[in-house]
This record gives structure tokens, C-alpha cells and sequence, in this order.
């Protein structure tokens, strides 16, 4: 009966779930590294809506943020550079029963693996997306990234990087059939959470662009977004994502938006004059999911398909 | 070889009596959308139908709609038809009918017709209004008389004008009538295929054709002095007639396969269009991937779920899912792979067959990966080798690679029909709870086989990776744990080796020259191989299926013959090349692997011309080997 709220009285779980059956491995990552606030921000949210580990996947691509399914105790499935999406889309495609999420960074998704994640918001399968973006490759030891601003010095950009940066949420509130998209930061525990949340409430493709803080070889940019508070606005709207009044205090600036309008969700994302607007961005809950389709026909057996084989041989005999 | 270089002498009708034949090759060749493979698939099915032995091959241009009139152009098909099983495309053609003079010049290079060569050509352009055309007509024929060809003009398009306003569509249904009078197949049938061929059209359109097909069958008794019987022997065998990639869509129907991930690239994708129309039907779907690599990743993704899925592709499709195959191979995920092989490197040669992959595919991945390859010889190994893959992808936690070919992916031949097994399906997703103590990676250190867990089944949770790991799934840099892992994944291919039979000789089991090959060659390597009996030769072949593992005793059987040859259809340095010796000289690619395998000094004979090998290339070889004349 552990964990069981008093409110709640009438269905008993067979196990209550708590944190440590979530955890697995100790991280690796670096101290300072926004990857454990998500992780452990992920790992609450697991709890908080008992998932079967069993039934639960986390799949990743190569990376920092991709060693994310070995710190989790549910299955995984941590495959190539720039490829989760098409592995996510296959796990979910005949197994409506799994709870998908991808962990992806920006060298992942929006370098490596871009046609994919083109497609992968076409598809709209049901899984939760989260993209770590630290603007930088860390894993490789300190390349410019598709996502690091003009002027970022690295290795392979000593002088300072030249090309101007993607922006992952215009991007993605590009691509047709687009469902889901929000924006969270990885310090910010209970907009973090929040925003976790909503996107695994959402059927379809969940899009979270979490802007990241890298220690190592973006410190500049740590003590920038310490500093700069009031860079970040919080987007406000009561079928959004709602904080609490003492985390909504956290932000200095807030934005009045609605999140079914797909032009205005755009002008925020394109507004880059050193904002980032925090929140549900977009939201439409009509569009339509492949995984809907690729689980229509599920269940025939064996005898049904040979009824069927037998039929095409038929049409073909002589 | 006839010198009349004069007037073509016109079409008569002779009380002739039929001339009974034990074969015959005759070729159907147009310019792109006038229906000529149409023609002849149809005028195949008609001869399967009535007990005949058939084989087809397509004449296939790389463009949808290239010029008309052009020699590279030609869209067409080559049917050799028979009173025995016919097992390859033959030789040169006895019949050929051309809808333009320019269309056969792209037979010609190949070398496809002889001297006598019977060519049915339509002479409207013979009248042309343009002078050109007029011009180029008149010494084209005349350059065809100059070769030997027996050129016979045929008023199709005047007689198809009696019946229908445009004979683009529908000329081809008229040359269907006119081939059936000609080889005396049975009208009714002819008809009955007319009706299926065109079963989703209107009831006009099919009675238009239907109308085209008696007019051209009529025409012929009128005014051909042609006649030939290929006599059927009937067979109490239920037989089934389809091409390659319809056949591996049927072995994905018969192993229960329920996730066909594909992108389109030729000659692979009529294997996805036929499995795009049934398999919804049979619990299945094809997802259309927007590349490749995902293609790989999503059947990848949906095999690591529960169903084995597969992906269908051609070479340069198996060089972008390189990384997911070594993925596959490290994390053993079952996945069946089909590559249809063309022309490479690059794009190559687009319609034309290759069997220029298998190096590719054995060790094309970074590292060592080792992985399961079949090659289907027949028309129904296709099918059967599907069934055959999925299982093993599944028992031996393994890639499956199937590798057919531009040659078997568009051929048809008629095969027994499969008896329908209930054990070929794939068993529903496991969901009971894992065997507590069990890891994820539970080798057995004979076999390297474990059994793998699936999302799902509570207690088997582990994390898939493509780091070296441990038993646990956990990464591991261990040095002696990378040695002992990668043991493990190779002894899989040890203990099926282990399973399997020797090889069976195709003639003596000693002589002087065994002639070693492997996928669509077969028939025409064991008819050569049988003539070159005939002539005295002593020869034997075998044909290969397992291409890893490799099919066990075959140094045994090397070291009773004199020579090993292995005679493929992918690129080898001749041993004649001025500039190639022993030190430079590059073989074939199953030589190369039998030479290292074997320590044999194994030759290759081997080319590159897009064409499928003919008897009597192979024929002329092997003379050449053994000096028989």
C-alpha cells in the first residue's frame, strides 16, 4: 500500500514504483551538466505516472545525452549517431502498448540526423522528445556545433565559429503535421518538469528543446544564463503549461500566447534578439499519428496469413 | 547468310505444317510504353500455363520515357519457352519482334540475335513522311539482311488502325494474337490472360484488346508462313509462376514477417509494390522510410520490439545502411536484409544485374561483423530463402542477408507450389516474464547463442548498444571482454556451419574442371556443364547458397578435380590482360574468398556486361580450359 494516496483508494497497484526502480548506473556526465537535472526531472516524472519500466523505452542516438538509457532502469536502446528517430519510429509503430522517449542532442538531431528529424515530426508517432542543446559537441571534445552561436571558439573553429546557428524550434514548427513543441531550460527544476510533463500527455511527437548548460566548454554561456534572467519570458496561457505561483515567480517576464496558433508560435520562435520564451510554443492535437496506422492490423494469426498466402499462390498457380 | 539486299520480299501464306521444337527464345522489343514486356509476361504465362518450361528476362532502359526511336532506348523482354524446365535466359534468340528498326541495336551489342534470327518488324515507318525515318528504315533493314537476320515486315500498325484510333495502346495485344498463332498456343487461354491482365480496366478497354488479340492471331494464319509447336509435357505437380521480388514479397507473406521497411531504389522496389497490395491484408505494413538508413533503423527499431522485420534494397542502398548492419550484428538484432543486386560501383547500372555485392556484404561494416548470407539461385529460392532467414535471424540473434539479382528480380519461372506450413509464421510477440537470473546476453559459450529479451517482458530489462558490452548489455572497455564477445558473435557462424550439408556436385565428383558458382548462374552453368558432358568433358559444378558461413567440405571437393573455376557475374582482371600477372591480378569476388578460405588456387571467369551469363559463354570456357572441341 506504499505510495498509495489517500484520494485515490479505489484501484491498487500490484507494486507502487519509486524512484530507485528507475535508476540504474551512477552518470558519467560531468558535475555541472544539465543532462543529471533532466535525467533526475525524468526519473520523477516516471514515478509520479508509475510506468512499467517494462513497457517503458528510452532510445538515443550517440553523445553526451545519449549514455541517457544506461542510467535508466527500463529498456533501451542507445544506437547510432543521428538515428534515434528512425529507431523510436520502428520500436513504436506495432507496439501502441510501449511508452517511447528519445534523448538527442544538437549534433544528433539537428547535424547528424536532420532528414531524420524532418520526418520524424512528418510521422508524428506518439513518443516524447526531448533535445539537449548545449551548442556545442562535447563528447568529441569541444567541436562547434550545428546550434553554437557566431563567434563560438572550439577546436574546430579556433577563430571563432561563422555560420549563423539553426534555431531547432523554427525548425521544427516548420515541418508539416507538427504537434507538439515547448521549450524548457535544465535549470529551472519545476518549469523543467512541467514542461516534461505536458509533452508526455501529448499523443503524437512531443518536441522539448532544452536549452543546456555545458561546464566544460560552454561556460560562458552558464554564467550567461545565470546572469541574464531576463532573457527568459515565461509563455502564460491556462491550457498551457501551468506553473505554480512560487515557480512562476522564478521569471522576471512573462508572455501572454496562444499555442493552437501556429503563425504566432513561430514569431516566437524566430524572436532572437537574446530571448527564449519558455513554455508550450505549439500545440494541435488533431494531427495525425503514423502509429495509428501502423497498429491498425495488429493480431492475425498464424492461420489468417496463410489463408492469405494461399489465396496469392492461387492467383499465380497454372 | 542471305546478300538479297533488295526489296523485302513480301509475307506469304504456305499451307506449312507446324514445326515441332524443343525450345525456342523469342524477344518482344519497343520503344518505352508500348507494352512490349506487357506482350511477353503475358505470352509467358500463357506457355506456363499450358506446360510449357519458361523463362523471362527484361529488357529494362534506366529512364521512364526515353526518346522514341533510340537504340538505348529499347524496353523489352526475352522469353524462352521450352518443353523441359527452363532454367536460365539461353542464347541467342530464334525470334524477334521489333515495333522499330532502331529498338534491336541495343539487342545487337549484346550479341543477342544470329544468322537466321527471324525478325517480325513493324514497316510502318516504310512510309513514313519523314524522309529521315524513311531512310533510316531502309538501311537498317538492309544492315539486318547484311547480318543474317530473316526480316519479315508486318503491317501492325495498318491491321491495329481497323480496330482502334490510337495502336500505341493496344499494338502490343495484336503482337500477343499473332506470337500465339505462330507458337499454336491455345486462344481461350490467350484470352483468359487478356481478361486478367487488364481486370482493373473497363469492360470497352478489355473487350478493345480482346479484339486486338483475334486480330492479330488471325492476321498470322492469313499471311505467316511461321508455325511452331513447343510441345507441352504435362505434369501432375501443382506449379505456381511469378518473378523474384514477387516471389520474396510471398516468402515475406509465408514467414509471418510483419514490418517491410523500404526506400525505392531499382530493380529492388516492385518486391515493395507487390507487398504494398497484400500484406495489409495479412496482418502486415511497409513503411516507406524517407532514406536508406532509416529504412534499416525503423526494421532495426522494429525488430529490437518484438516482429523480425526486413528491408528490401539494392548495392548502393546496402552501402548507406552499412552502420545500422554492424549495429545489428554487434547488438544482435534478427533482421533479414535483401539486397537485389545491379550493376555497380556507384550507380552503376541501374536495371541491369551484378553479383558485384558480396564482398560488400560480407565485410563491407567496420570491424567484425559477422552476419548470415544466402544467395537464391532460383526463382523459388526467393520465396523459400525468406522464410529460411527469418528464422534464422531469430535463432541466431543475427543479420540475415538474401541476395538475389536484377536478372532473378524481373525473371519468371514457373516452380512447384509451395505446400503452405503453419511453422513457417512468426510466433506472437513473447510477452511472459523473463527467467529471473537470466542476463540479457546469456551465450552460450559453444553456440554463442542466447536468447533475447523483448520490451515488455518484465524482469528483462536491458539497455541495446552498439559499445561493446558485457553480458549484462552493460558497456565494457575490458580488453579480454571485447576478445571474448567478439568470439562469441563469431562462433554463431561456426555452429551453423556445423549444420550444414556439403555442397552436391552437378556431375562427377572428380575430373578435370569443377566450375564453382553462386545465384542466378545456376541454370546456365549446369547447361553448359551438361553439353560440355555431352562433348566428353570432364566436368562438374556446384552451386553455392551459403555464403557465410560457408558450406562446409569444400576443399574435399576441390581437391579431386584438376581445376576449380568460379564463374560469376561481377568484375575480374582476365588472365590474357597484358598487364595483369600473378602478383597484380584481381579475382572475382567468390574466388577471392575461396582462395583464402581454401588455399586453393582457384581461377575466376567472370564479366561485367549488365547481361546474364550465357550457356554458351560458359560453354566456350570451359572448352577453352579443357581443350574440347
Amino acid at each position: 500500500m506504499f505510495g498509495l494516496k489517500h484520494d485515490i483508494a479505489c484501484d491498487i497497484p500490484d507494486k507502487y514504483y519509486s524512484l530507485e526502480d528507475y535508476e540504474k548506473a551512477v552518470p558519467r556526465w560531468c558535475p555541472g551538466c544539465g543532462d543529471h537535472a533532466v535525467l533526475t526531472n525524468i526519473q520523477k516524472l516516471c514515478r509520479e505516472k508509475q510506468l512499467d519500466p517494462a513497457k517503458t523505452v528510452f532510445v538515443s542516438g550517440i553523445g553526451c545525452s545519449s549514455r541517457f538509457p544506461h542510467y535508466m532502469k527500463t529498456y533501451g536502446f542507445h544506437g547510432l549517431h543521428g538515428r534515434a528517430f528512425p529507431v523510436a519510429s520502428g520500436i513504436k509503430f506495432r507496439r501502441p502498448d510501449l511508452d517511447v522517449f528519445v534523448i538527442t542532442g544538437d549534433g544528433d538531431c539537428c547535424s547528424i540526423g536532420a532528414g531524420a528529424w524532418m520526418h520524424a515530426i512528418r510521422y508524428n508517432i506518439n513518443m516524447t522528445v526531448m533535445l539537449f542543446n548545449n551548442e556545442i559537441y562535447g563528447l568529441t571534445k569541444n567541436q562547434t556545433s550545428p546550434t553554437s552561436r557566431i563567434g563560438t571558439k572550439s577546436n574546430t573553429s579556433p577563430r571563432g565559429s561563422i555560420l549563423p546557428p539553426i534555431n531547432p524550434l523554427q525548425t521544427t514548427l516548420g515541418i508539416s503535421n507538427v504537434s507538439f513543441v515547448a521549450q524548457t531550460v535544465d535549470w529551472n527544476p519545476a518549469h523543467l518538469y512541467a514542461t516534461l510533463n505536458a509533452a508526455h500527455e501529448h499523443k503524437g511527437f512531443s518536441f522539448v528543446h532544452i536549452v543546456q548548460r555545458c561546464p566544460v566548454f560552454q561556460p560562458d554561456l552558464v554564467d550567461e544564463f545565470k546572469s541574464g534572467k531576463d532573457a527568459f519570458y515565461l509563455i502564460k496561457n491556462n491550457d498551457g503549461i501551468v506553473l505554480d505561483e512560487n515557480a512562476e515567480k522564478t521569471f522576471k517576464n512573462s508572455v501572454e500566447h496562444d499555442h493552437t496558433d501556429i503563425n504566432a508560435a513561430r514569431n516566437l520562435a524566430e524572436d532572437e534578439n537574446g530571448k527564449f520564451y519558455l513554455g508550450l510554443l505549439y500545440q494541435n492535437k488533431d494531427a495525425d499519428c503514423y502509429d495509428d496506422y501502423g497498429a491498425h492490423n495488429m493480431g492475425f494469426t498464424a492461420e489468417q496469413k496463410m489463408e492469405v498466402l494461399n489465396e496469392e499462390l492461387d492467383k499465380r498457380a497454372i | 547468310m542471305s546478300n538479297d539486299t533488295m526489296a523485302t520480299p513480301a509475307v506469304n501464306k504456305q499451307n506449312s505444317q507446324s514445326k515441332i521444337i524443343g525450345e525456342h527464345i523469342l524477344e518482344i522489343v519497343s520503344d518505352s510504353g508500348e507494352g512490349a514486356q506487357k506482350c511477353g509476361q503475358s505470352f509467358a504465362s500463357i506457355s506456363a500455363k499450358m506446360g510449357n518450361g519458361v523463362w523471362t528476362v527484361e529488357i529494362i532502359p534506366a529512364e521512364i520515357q526515353p526518346p522514341a526511336r533510340t537504340r538505348e532506348g529499347a524496353s523489352g523482354i526475352r522469353i524462352r519457352v521450352g518443353s523441359k524446365k527452363i532454367t536460365n535466359m539461353g542464347n541467342e534468340a530464334d525470334l524477334l519482334v521489333a515495333f522499330n528498326e532502331q529498338v534491336p541495336y541495343s539487342r545487337i551489342v549484346q550479341h543477342a540475335y544470329r544468322e537466321g534470327t527471324i525478325m517480325l518488324l513493324e514497316k510502318k515507318w516504310a512510309t513514313s513522311k519523314s524522309e529521315e525515318i524513311r531512310e533510316k528504315y531502309a538501311s537498317a533493314v538492309k544492315d539486318f539482311k547484311n547480318q543474317g537476320i530473316d526480316v519479315r515486315e508486318i503491317p501492325m500498325e495498318e491491321e491495329c488502325l481497323k480496330l482502334v484510333k490510337n495502336p500505341r495502346k493496344g499494338k502490343n495485344m495484336w503482337v500477343l494474337g499473332m506470337l500465339c498463332y505462330i507458337y499454336q498456343r491455345n486462344i481461350e487461354r490467350a484470352e483468359q490472360q487478356v481478361r486478367y491482365v487488364f481486370r482493373k480496366k473497363t469492360v470497352e478497354i478489355i473487350d478493345t484488346n480482346l479484339d486486338l488479340l483475334k486480330a492479330g492471331y488471325r492476321w498470322a494464319a492469313d499471311n505467316l508462313d511461321l508455325k511452331y509447336e513447343v510441345p507441352t509435357i504435362p505434369t501432375e505437380e501443382k506449379l505456381v509462376v511469378m518473378n523474384g521480388n514477387e516471389a520474396i514479397g510471398m516468402g515475406v507473406l509465408a514467414a509471418g514477417i510483419e514490418v517491410v521497411s523500404m526506400y525505392p531504389i531499382t530493380p529492388a522496389t516492385s518486391a515493395s509494390h507487390y507487398l504494398a497490395e497484400v500484406l495489409e491484408k495479412s496482418g502486415g505494413l511497409v513503411h516507406q522510410a524517407e532514406d536508406e538508413i532509416a529504412a534499416i533503423g525503423f526494421a532495426i527499431g522494429a525488430s529490437y520490439a518484438g516482429k523480425t522485420a526486413i528491408t528490401i534494397t539494392s548495392g548502393p542502398g546496402i552501402a548507406l545502411k552499412t552502420e545500422f548492419i554492424g549495429l545489428a550484428a554487434m547488438a544482435e538484432v534478427p533482421l533479414v536484409i535483401v539486397d537485389v543486386q545491379r550493376g555497380g560501383p556507384s550507380t552503376g547500372l541501374p536495371t541491369k544485374v551484378e553479383q558485384g555485392d558480396l564482398l560488400a556484404v560480407l565485410y563491407g561494416q567496420p570491424g567484425d561483423s559477422p552476419k548470415i548470407v544466402l544467395a537464391a539461385s532460383t526463382i523459388e529460392e526467393c520465396f523459400q530463402f525468406i522464410v529460411l532467414a527469418r528464422k534464422l535471424a531469430e535463432t541466431f540473434r543475427i543479420p540475415v542477408f538474401v541476395l538475389t539479382d536484377a536478372n532473378l528480380a524481373t525473371g519468371q519461372q514457373p516452380f512447384p507450389r509451395p505446400k503452405v506450413q503453419k511453422d513457417w509464421f512468426s510466433p506472437p510477440i513473447d510477452q511472459s516474464p523473463w527467467k529471473e537470473g537470466v542476463k540479457p546476453f546469456d551465450w552460450n559459450p559453444e553456440t554463442g547463442l542466447s536468447r533475447r529479451p523483448i520490451p515488455g517482458q518484465s524482469g528483462g530489462i536491458y539497455t541495446l548498444t552498439g559499445l561493446a558490452h558485457n553480458e549484462e548489455g552493460i558497456v565494457s572497455y575490458n580488453p579480454d571482454n571485447n576478445q571474448k564477445t567478439s568470439e562469441l558473435r563469431s562462433r554463431k557462424l561456426a555452429t551453423i556451419n556445423k549444420t550444414l550439408k556439403p555442397p552436391s556436385i552437378h556431375g562427377e565428383e572428380s575430373g578435370d574442371l569443377l566450375i564453382v558458382g553462386w545465384g542466378s548462374t545456376l541454370g546456365a552453368i549446369e547447361e553448359a556443364v551438361d553439353q560440355a558432358i555431352e562433348l566428353g568433358a570432364k566436368v562438374s559444378s556446384i552451386h553455392l547458397r551459403f555464403l557465410s558461413p560457408m558450406e562446409p567440405g569444400l576443399k574435399k571437393i576441390f581437391s579431386q578435380f584438376k581445376k576449380v573455376l568460379s564463374v560469376e557475374i561481377n568484375y575480374s582482371d582476365s588472365s590474357n590482360d597484358p598487364y595483369i600477372d600473378n602478383e597484380n591480378r584481381r579475382y572475382s569476388q567468390l574466388a577471392w574468398i575461396l582462395r583464402a578460405q581454401t588455399l586453393v588456387d582457384i581461377d575466376c571467369f567472370s564479366n561485367v556486361k549488365g547481361q546474364p551469363l550465357q550457356p554458351k559463354d560458359i560453354l566456350a570456357k570451359i572448352k577453352e580450359e579443357l581443350d574440347v572441341k
